[in-house]
């Protein structure tokens, strides 16, 4: 193959612009990391809120809960992304549209962010009510038993041990959201992906360096998020709570 | 043994020649797997770009088809096998490069520092980098647009060349992205952009295509003028060679003038309406003086 490699090509100027193409990289990666923390905290809220939800006595609360889990599963995220970005400012009152279309700042940021953390809290939702129904019946009861009122046994005795045990499956979910957090350059966030694809083009072509580069920076955010994750795993630890095999 | 002297001497002979016919490089890859492989676009029309059927279709189609019974003549293979493979601005270099394609018959700007990694066939189109606004918002010019929402597409020049405007003029326009052309022109049609700045061909044909063809202008300065080719792999004399009679033939005997005439001025596929797109000076010159010189040299 008669590729013409320059890995000099991350101290390069950007052509009318004050920057290097590795700042370009750098900026790209705060924005993926600013859209995938914000997107996470979304997803943590919203899973959990939804994922409880599915198993409390109200038949209500519980379709609520799966209309939410089947409705933000079952789409494709690029699709949810269009749809929030290009279809939802249509059914706005005309001087509303506008604004949200032209003048609302950081739109494509918040577009991105709200996508993906709802995207996620469907398959955080499934992992909290999985927790949750993981523990044995007599843990709900005993809490009742003692006094507690439900949103008590959930808040006190259920979630505490739910959330320690599916720390795993968040982990992965989490880093699930950095690298899902790649589409949002479908409508236009300088993340990561979008400075790779500029800069393949504005350097005529180093793809290698720049794929590279960005599969890297992906990489290492994904295990820092992993890293987090452990770090918290062993700091809740309760002894006993979760039996080693 | 005198005789057998004047034997070696004219096999030797014999051996030199053909080894001067030897061919070598994509010709000998094209020859040894008995196929070809162009790199096509499937929404750079109407250089290359899918019909209703997903044929692809196109000017530069056309030519690179040209080119293609050229390759059969030289190498006496008239069943030579044609292979069609979709390529992106994005894989486009590196799929030449590696050799999965072989020439690609998109929309590729000759520029200096693609020439480190490709070679081009010489400039069949030109292309100016202009903008297109909807009609009712009267404007005419980039410089009205500071501090509007204005498109271009993620991964093309439009992009550096917006950047170079605002810094040269200091103004500051709020670029908005779509991911392709496609998505580009939804963000003007959709009101969250003014102005889409990008290629005038793909503009004209974005329009053409578009809901309410008369709604649209292509409208201000070129921001840039650009020499588009088609594409294939560096340091191969005997295929670039080829390439280059073949496009010079087709522009010495006036065939391109008709191959321009039938993708810009008549109607085309799929909505069957013409681009009424006039041959620009510069391409004029292209086609009197045949060269591969890249989009620097167009910079006055």
């Amino acid at each position: 193959m008669n590729y013409h490699w320059n890995w000099g090509i991350f101290l390069q100027q950007v052509s009318s612009s004050d920057e290097t193409f590795l700042q370009w990289m750098l900026i790209g990666l705060g924005w993926t990391v600013a859209v995938s923390l914000t997107a996470w905290v979304i997803a943590l809220v919203m899973g959990s809120i939804m994922g409880t939800l599915r198993t409390v006595p109200d038949r209500r609360l519980v379709l609520i809960g799966t209309a939410w889990v089947e409705t933000f599963r079952n789409v494709p995220i690029l699709v949810q992304l269009f749809v929030w970005f290009f279809v939802l400012p249509e059914f706005l009152p005309q001087d509303l549209a506008m604004w949200v279309k032209q003048d609302m700042p950081f739109k494509e940021f918040l577009t991105a962010s709200i996508a993906l953390g709802l995207f996620t809290s469907a398959r955080v939702a499934e992992q909290v009510r999985a927790g949750i129904q993981s523990l044995s019946r007599g843990q709900r009861n005993a809490g009742l038993a003692l006094g507690f009122t439900l949103p008590q046994t959930f808040r006190y005795v259920i979630l505490p041990m739910a959330f320690r045990i599916i720390i795993p499956p968040l982990t992965s979910e989490f880093m699930n959201t950095f690298k899902n957090s790649s589409v949002a350059f479908a409508i236009g966030v300088w993340d990561l992906t979008f400075v790779s694809r500029q800069m393949v083009e504005e350097t005529g072509g180093q793809v290698i360096e720049t794929l590279a580069a960005a599969t890297l920076l992906y990489f290492i955010c994904a295990m820092a998020a992993n890293r987090l994750m452990r770090f918290i795993e062993s700091r809740t630890r309760v002894p006993g709570l979760i039996i080693a095999h | 043994m005198k005789k057998l002297l004047l034997v070696a001497a004219v096999l030797s002979s014999i051996a030199q020649v053909s080894q001067a016919q030897e061919i070598d490089g994509t010709l000998k890859k094209v020859k040894d797997t008995g196929s070809i492989t162009l790199g096509i676009r499937e929404s750079s029309g109407p250089l290359s770009y899918l019909d209703a059927n997903q044929k692809v279709i196109g000017y530069h189609i056309d030519i690179c088809y040209k080119i293609v019974d050229a390759v059969k003549a030289k190498l006496k293979l008239p069943g030579l096998k044609v292979a069609e493979q979709a390529v992106t601005s994005q894989n486009r270099i590196p799929l030449v490069v590696n050799g999965t394609v072989d020439l690609e018959c998109g929309s590729t700007t000759n520029s200096a520092d693609r020439q480190k990694q490709v070679a081009f066939a010489p400039t069949t189109f030109v292309t100016n980098v202009r903008m297109a606004v909807k009609k009712a918002s009267g404007i005419t010019d980039l410089d009205q647009l500071g501090g509007k929402p204005v498109a271009t597409t993620t991964g093309t020049t439009s992009v550096a060349l917006m950047r170079a405007h605002e810094k040269g003029k200091s103004i500051d326009f709020k670029e908005v992205y779509g991911k392709d052309h496609a998505d580009s022109f939804l963000l003007l049609e959709s009101d969250r952009a003014v102005a889409f700045v990008m290629d005038d061909n793909l503009l004209a044909s974005l329009i053409a295509n578009s809901q309410n063809a008369a709604q649209y202008a292509i409208v201000g300065p070129a921001l840039s003028t650009e020499p588009i080719a088609i594409m294939l792999r560096k340091d191969d004399p005997q295929f670039k060679a080829l390439v280059d009679d073949t496009v010079k033939g087709l522009m010495k005997s006036g065939e391109i003038n008709k191959l321009y005439a039938k993708w810009f001025t008549s109607p085309i596929p799929p909505k069957n309406v013409s681009l009424n797109f006039a041959m620009s000076d510069a391409l004029k010159n292209a086609i009197a003086n045949p060269n591969d010189n890249p989009v620097e040299a167009y910079k006055k």
